[in-house]
């Protein structure tokens, strides 16, 4: 049984109507975090911005969960896939969407080897987060 | 009351234009929808971190250049960031010179990179220019006591 419902148009909530999806964007632009941002929390979804893979791992180091990752590839310090693959080894389950301008399939495949689940072209809008939001609910039964 | 409803169609022509002419794609549409009542300055403040972001790319990028040996590497990356964040925002015509600056970054061609700079800062600067229009005339339609149409 889903945990989600939908509650109201594009809204995802659990069955007592509250929102308990949390999300966690991780992107170097500014700009690209604050449309993130504001993308998520149209659709009820509580989240955090980062500025890259290190900050990414370090938000799950004090036992934060986070049901949803939006990935960045491109950034300093540590990139989107070494970030996916690092917080794969710590066992990380969330879902982990790479959201690239990259187009290559040959650069898609190595981000979705690192470990993501689902991959989006930027620039990401509501309908694509939508379908990256419906994957939560599938992926929500399925051991990983 | 005249006014405003002349204010709002000289509004929703612009607009109109802006797309028409290619400025502006869908994006900006989505950014617009984003806007609520909760943040109702979301477009003015993410295009504003916008400009403030290209100005930042262009002294990097004309600090790259001016080395005796250039870091293509570095030209790229640079490139790359403003091409997501104009694709971002809906800035079309920069996103398109950004691809094409790309690929002259990727064959090491100096000469080409140097002009593809002086375009992005004259496409950058022209739609920098029409957005600071398009905000005026939205401000002068709330100062006047009207609403923004919704297209």
């Amino acid at each position: 049984m889903s945990r989600f419902m939908r509650g109201g148009e594009d809204k995802a909530v659990n069955k007592d109507g509250r929102s308990k999806i949390r999300a966690l964007v991780v992107d170097d632009s500014m700009v690209n975090r604050t449309i993130h941002h504001k993308l998520l929390q149209n659709l009820g979804i509580e989240n955090q911005v980062v500025g890259n893979g290190k900050e990414a791992v370090d938000a799950h180091s004090s036992g934060n969960y986070f049901d949803l990752i939006l990935m960045d590839m491109d950034m300093p310090v540590m990139n989107g896939i070494e970030a996916t693959r690092r917080l794969r080894a710590m066992g990380v389950r969330s879902l982990i969407a790479g959201v690239t301008t990259r187009s290559l399939e040959q650069e898609k495949q190595e981000f979705m080897e690192a470990g993501l689940d689902d991959y989006q072209e930027k620039p990401l809008t509501a309908a694509k987060l939508v379908s990256i939001i419906h994957k939560i609910n599938q992926s929500s039964s399925t051991p990983r | 009351m005249d006014n405003v409803i002349q204010l709002q169609k000289k509004l929703v022509d612009y607009k109109t234009s802006l797309f028409n002419e290619g400025i502006l794609d869908d994006q900006f549409t989505q950014l617009q929808q984003l806007q609520d009542e909760s943040n109702p300055d979301f477009v003015v403040e993410v295009v504003s971190l916008f400009f403030k972001d290209s100005e930042r790319l262009f002294d990097e990028l004309t600090k790259t250049l001016d080395q005796q040996n250039i870091d293509f590497n570095r030209l790229d990356a640079h490139v790359h960031q403003l091409k997501g964040s104009s694709s971002s925002i809906g800035a079309q015509r920069v996103q398109r010179v950004c691809i094409l600056f790309r690929n002259y970054c990727e064959g090491r061609n100096i000469e080409e990179c140097l002009k593809c700079l002086q375009q992005l800062k004259r496409e950058y600067y022209f739609v920098k220019n029409k957005l600071e229009t398009l905000f005026k005339l939205e401000k002068q339609i709330m100062e006047a006591g009207g609403t923004i149409p919704v297209q």
